[in-house]
């Protein structure tokens, strides 16, 4: 079976989560439980590939060109993981099906997120690739902080998700710095390889440095340990497979993953043994206090991360086995005290140990199973957690007696001592937690007890089970992790996992720790009022909190001070950072190669006096104060571009320019019939000298740059080619028009698209719900007074009847019979500026807007309803033809085999036209030309006809509201 | 290449008119600006397109004299562009004279809003809230 498949499913799985939980509600769970049981079916037959030491690798080429790969890989280490992710996920699942109920609010997200989550576990155990890792470690973060946060209107379940992720993110984000330093100096980012051949050096040191805060986070190991007591806010199942078997677990996993090869690594020893042994002590410490039973477990699981951390680091045969064996017999009591802690929660109502009494005598099995749990966290015999802490203490004193390179003697006693009283404090909490969760207390009301659904105490109880028989399977599992263990520097002694290795100072230490715990325990009122009184006033998390007060408070006051909310100031900024960046650049090269710049006054006697025009008409625009006439004067100079373009060598732009000029004019007139026809008068303040300052500074600036880019053009132009290109490929003379429909093709199909956003944004924002408002034609319409109706039956139809409609005070007789003259002329002149565009100046674009024009014509002379007469179909119906025939035209040769926005020609004989040449392209400039027509026609809907008749309607109104007040009239 | 000085002080005035209309409150000003700046710009394409020449057509000049035709493509397609803005800016100042009786834009309430926090020193959620204790009645520390 292919690894990533595992993975894979999971996933799945959680996609049809979903509808699962909406047929059968929460009996979902050990449907899907069938996933991550058939993974430890799976797994339990890879034991003979990896009993001898082998490897089962599966690799999926993604991306061969850039080394990109997918790759999977199962040995000792991984198989053991597995076994814990997906046995402790199958029990944890099936138990959910009875802490649920049916209809509890997000259970479907929780489905959903905790079978993703046991997927992405997976994922991660099983990846041979640092950035694979990396990815299915990010996926636990997140699908993490969606089950811890499962109750989102709670305000603790999301601070402690929003905790969980930024500190676990954090860490992984500098996690995956290292791995990327690693995998540059490794040369590879397979993980076995890595290992296979770990390479060295400064950069190394900080590589795998970096890697261990991103174990550290994700571990809860001390300075970041806060976040998983927090995490507590998530339903018990989630604290029961985060604690136990994922999550947490991950960090644990990369340390024991690296160990083999980077444990000589300078700096490894010093922070992961002083980190974990300061963990392992403020966890028990703190654990010792709690009055909330889970909060007691979740330090409980701090205290043995730090433990985990330290046997791993350790990186001696001894201490691997002895580190596996404890990471199973963590994984087998700390998963059924949760699960036991969930029971005695639902069932009683209440966490509080001082509340619960008597519990035990009311939940036998449940309290059995908490008992053994709780005796193998201990380290009692004969459990799996004493058969680990011997083998621990084992590897302790090898580090002790100097066998451990770069471990002084003297630290190795410090660590020994640390161990052993943390394991002290460990035999403390758990009494605490059992005598809390099932003792009957004196002077305690014994607690109401609802008995639990015996399905409900399978997991705890079988779990508990597998703990008391895993500590008589010393040999087997001696046998099975070997391959793991053998991988490291092997000891002095060569260690084997057992309840028994004869009298020595482990089972002195064992002795010594159950003693002192026991009296912890005892003492434990005293000792309570000493914590609360020797407790720090700065607690990691108050730290936390404090850097994140800052953020928060950094972000409101850089906001502040930039986002002021006047536009003109975000645009100063913008153009002051246009300067600083770009001008600088322009400055350099000025300084540098300035003398080099050959400068031509001009290259036609035409441009300097149209140059003066221009220049004189926008300096009058910005100081004129009358809407209209700034509107005419930055026409003037549009239209002087027309004509430098036109000196220039560019007819097409020319005629482009001017006509769309013209459009541009009769837009702003009709709009501004509606506004003030002066600005708004603002007082002369020092800001506008700043103002005019800067657009002086940034037009010098513009020019500036625009001299240096172009001075410093060397290259051939990419157009070089375009002539021949235009003949041999386009069927075009007119190299800019076969630009346009053939070589660049996909630009114009963008503008036009732009084209039909601008023409929705401006129908909506004039016409507000619908532009189908209806086209009248003047048939339908009733004439005003003393205009006689004329007959509309076919063969006496009137031309040009929309003026009748007309007060006969606005209508223009001159203007009507110009029209009449002009408008077919017009019209056969853009057909020809169509066709012709191809060879000569012309093409859509230029045709569509003397179409436009003379649309203007007809609606200037004869009003709204003859815009309607000229062109009886919505706007909205032409842009979308016009769009849909160009994207066809486009497509079309891909049907016969060519590519998108091929040009194909035909030569067609015409009796009295002669030889016509047809090209292909046409068929797109006639979507461009279509689209214009309809971009001007809808403009002169809204900005014409619409506003014709709301300036109707405010007149009438103003007429009605004149007249009862005995205004004149 | 040689470039035309002519034209750079050309470019030089639309571009500094247009950026001063720009700065302007009222919408239709900056719409005017808008215009001068777009001409601006359509004659910096023609400006580092190289010296004026013969027009564009197979086999009407020499392709050596031709003025390059790819900036025209592109200055052709940007003129269209400045119609469409045009005319959805004019679009939005008419709204807004609609809405409000003019066409000024105005300073958005909630930037200033968070200046107000910033001026004020406001505490933010995440400062005050702990995550211990998920309920009220939730069991403390003991001693505590």
């Amino acid at each position: 079976m292919h690894l990533l498949a595992v993975a894979v499913a999971h996933f799945l799985a959680a996609a049809a989560a979903p509808a699962l939980v909406r047929l059968i509600g929460r009996r979902a769970f050990l449907v899907l439980a069938v996933l991550p049981a058939a993974t430890t079916v799976w797994a339990l037959t890879l034991y003979d590939d990896v009993a001898d030491g082998g490897t089962v690798t599966s690799v999926v080429d993604w991306v061969p060109s850039i080394g990109l790969e997918l790759a999977f890989a199962v040995s000792t280490l991984q198989w053991v993981m597995l076994l814990i992710v997906a046995g402790i996920g199958v029990l944890v699942m099936t138990y959910c099906a009875w802490y649920f109920k049916d209809g509890d609010p997000g259970l479907v997200i929780f489905t959903t997120s905790f079978t993703a989550f046991v997927g992405a576990m997976l994922g991660l155990v099983l990846a041979d690739d640092l950035l694979v890792l990396f990815v299915f470690w990010e996926l636990t973060t997140i699908f993490s902080f969606l089950l811890i946060g499962f109750e989102p209107t709670k305000r603790a379940s999301r601070l402690a998700a929003m905790e969980a992720l930024i500190v676990t993110t954090l860490g992984g984000l500098v996690m995956f710095v290292g791995m990327l330093l690693l995998g540059q100096e490794a040369g590879t980012y397979r993980i076995t390889g890595i290992l296979a051949d770990p390479p060295s050096g400064p950069a190394v040191t900080v590589a795998v440095l970096l890697v261990l805060v991103g174990a550290i986070s994700k571990s809860a190991i001390f300075p970041f340990h806060f976040w998983l007591p927090g995490a507590m806010a998530a339903p018990t199942p989630v604290s029961a497979y985060l604690h136990a078997a994922s999550m947490v677990k991950a960090g644990i996993y990369l340390v024991a993953l690296l160990a083999p090869a980077f444990a000589g690594v300078p700096g490894w020893h010093l922070s992961l043994l002083t980190l974990g042994t300061v963990t392992m002590l403020v966890g028990g410490w703190r654990a010792l206090r709690q009055r909330d039973i889970k909060l007691l477990l979740a330090y409980g699981t701090v205290s043995q991360l730090g433990f985990l951390t330290v046997v791993f680091a350790i990186g001696s045969r001894t201490a691997a086995l002895a580190g596996l064996a404890m990471l199973l017999a963590h994984a087998l009591f700390k998963a059924p005290l949760f699960l036991v802690v969930g029971i005695v929660d639902k069932q009683t109502g209440t966490r509080d140990l001082q509340k619960l009494s008597g519990v035990g005598r009311a939940m036998p099995a449940v309290a059995a199973a908490g008992v053994i749990a709780g005796a193998s966290m201990a380290g009692l015999p004969p459990l799996l957690g004493f058969v680990g802490k011997e083998s621990v203490f084992a590897a302790l004193l090898e580090l002790a007696h100097g066998e451990t390179a770069g471990v002084p003697g003297w630290a190795g006693w410090l660590v020994v001592a640390g161990l052993v009283a943390g394991s002290a404090l460990t035999v403390g909490y758990t009494v605490r937690f059992l005598w809390g969760a099932f003792a009957s207390k004196p002077g305690v009301e014994p607690t109401v007890v609802r008995a639990p659904h015996p399905a409900f105490t399978v997991s705890p109880v079988l779990l508990a089970a597998l703990c008391l028989g895993a500590g008589f399977a010393g040999a087997p599992l001696t046998t099975a992790f070997a391959p793991y263990a053998d991988t490291l520097v092997p000891g002095s002694h060569e260690e084997y996992l057992a309840l028994w290795h004869g009298l020595g100072l482990p089972l002195l230490f064992s002795v010594l720790a159950v003693a002192v715990g026991v009296g912890l325990f005892l003492v434990r009122e005293p000792l309570c009022r000493f914590q609360a009184r020797t407790a720090l006033p700065v607690t990691a998390e108050s730290v936390y909190r404090y850097g994140m007060r800052a953020v928060d408070r950094s972000a409101v006051e850089v906001t502040g001070s930039f986002q002021r909310g006047s536009v003109a100031n975000y645009l100063a900024i913008i153009l002051l950072v246009v300067l600083a960046l770009p001008g600088y650049a322009a400055v350099r090269a000025l300084l540098d190669g300035g003398s080099d710049i050959e400068l031509v006054g001009y290259d036609r006697l035409a441009q300097p006096i149209i140059g003066l025009v221009i220049v004189a008409a926008a300096i009058a625009t910005v100081r004129s104060r009358r809407r209209l006439r700034a509107v005419i004067l930055a026409g003037v100079t549009g239209y002087g571009c027309g004509l430098l373009f036109l000196v220039q060598g560019a007819p097409d732009i020319a005629l482009t320019q001017v006509l769309v000029e013209t459009v541009t004019l009769v837009v702003f007139v009709l709009v501004l019939r509606r506004l003030p026809e002066y600005f708004t008068n603002r007082p002369l303040t020092r800001r506008r000298y700043w103002r005019v300052a800067l657009a002086a500074v940034f037009g010098v600036a513009a020019a500036v740059f625009l001299m240096v880019a172009a001075a410093a053009r060397t290259a051939t132009p990419v157009s070089e080619a375009f002539p021949e290109a235009s003949l041999d490929f386009a069927y075009g003379k007119n190299i800019v028009n076969t630009t346009l429909v053939d070589m660049r093709a996909w630009d114009t199909m963008g503008e036009i698209a732009v084209l039909v956003a601008a023409a929705t944004g401006v129908a909506s924002l004039i016409f507000l719900d619908t532009r189908m408002s209806g086209i009248r034609r003047v048939a339908d319409i009733p004439y005003p007074k003393g205009v006689e109706k004329q007959p509309t039956r076919p063969g006496r139809r009137v031309w040009l009847p929309g003026p009748r409609t007309l007060a006969p005070e606005r209508r223009s007789i001159i203007f009507e019979v110009v029209t009449r003259l002009v408008f077919h002329v017009i019209m056969v002149f853009a057909v020809y500026l169509l066709i012709a565009g191809h060879n000569l100046p012309g093409g859509g674009f230029a045709a569509g807007m003397v179409t436009g024009l003379a649309l203007m014509i007809r609606y200037l002379a004869g009003g709204r309803y003859e815009l309607d007469e000229a062109a009886p179909i919505d706007a909205g119906v032409l842009i979308g033809t016009g769009l849909f025939i160009a994207a066809l035209a486009g497509l079309a040769p891909m049907v016969v085999g060519g590519v998108a926005q091929e040009t194909a020609d035909y030569y067609l004989h015409l009796p009295l036209l002669g030889e016509v040449h047809l090209v292909s392209s046409i068929f797109f400039d006639i979507g461009v030309y279509l689209v214009v027509v309809g971009l001007v026609l809808d403009l002169l809907r809204t900005f014409g006809a619409r506003l014709d008749r709301q300036i109707l309607r405010a007149e009438r109104e103003d007429d009605s509201v004149a007249r009862p007040t005995g205004g004149v009239h | 290449m040689e470039v035309n000085l002519t034209l750079l002080v050309v470019v030089a005035a639309l571009m500094g008119t247009g950026v001063y209309l720009l700065l302007e409150r009222s919408l239709s000003r900056v719409l005017i600006g808008l215009v001068l700046i777009s001409n601006g710009v359509n004659i910096m394409f023609i400006v580092a397109s190289g010296r004026a020449g013969t027009s564009p057509f197979v086999g009407s000049s020499d392709p050596a004299d031709m003025a390059d035709p790819l900036p025209q493509a592109l200055v052709l397609t940007a003129i269209v562009i400045t119609l469409g803005t045009v005319a959805f800016l004019l679009a939005m100042a008419h709204r807004s004279w609609q809405l409000h009786g003019h066409d000024d834009v105005q300073d958005d309430v909630e930037d200033s809003a968070i200046r107000k926090l910033a001026i004020d020193d406001a505490n933010s959620d995440s400062y005050d809230l702990t995550t211990s204790g998920q309920h009220e009645d939730d069991p403390v520390e003991e001693g505590a």
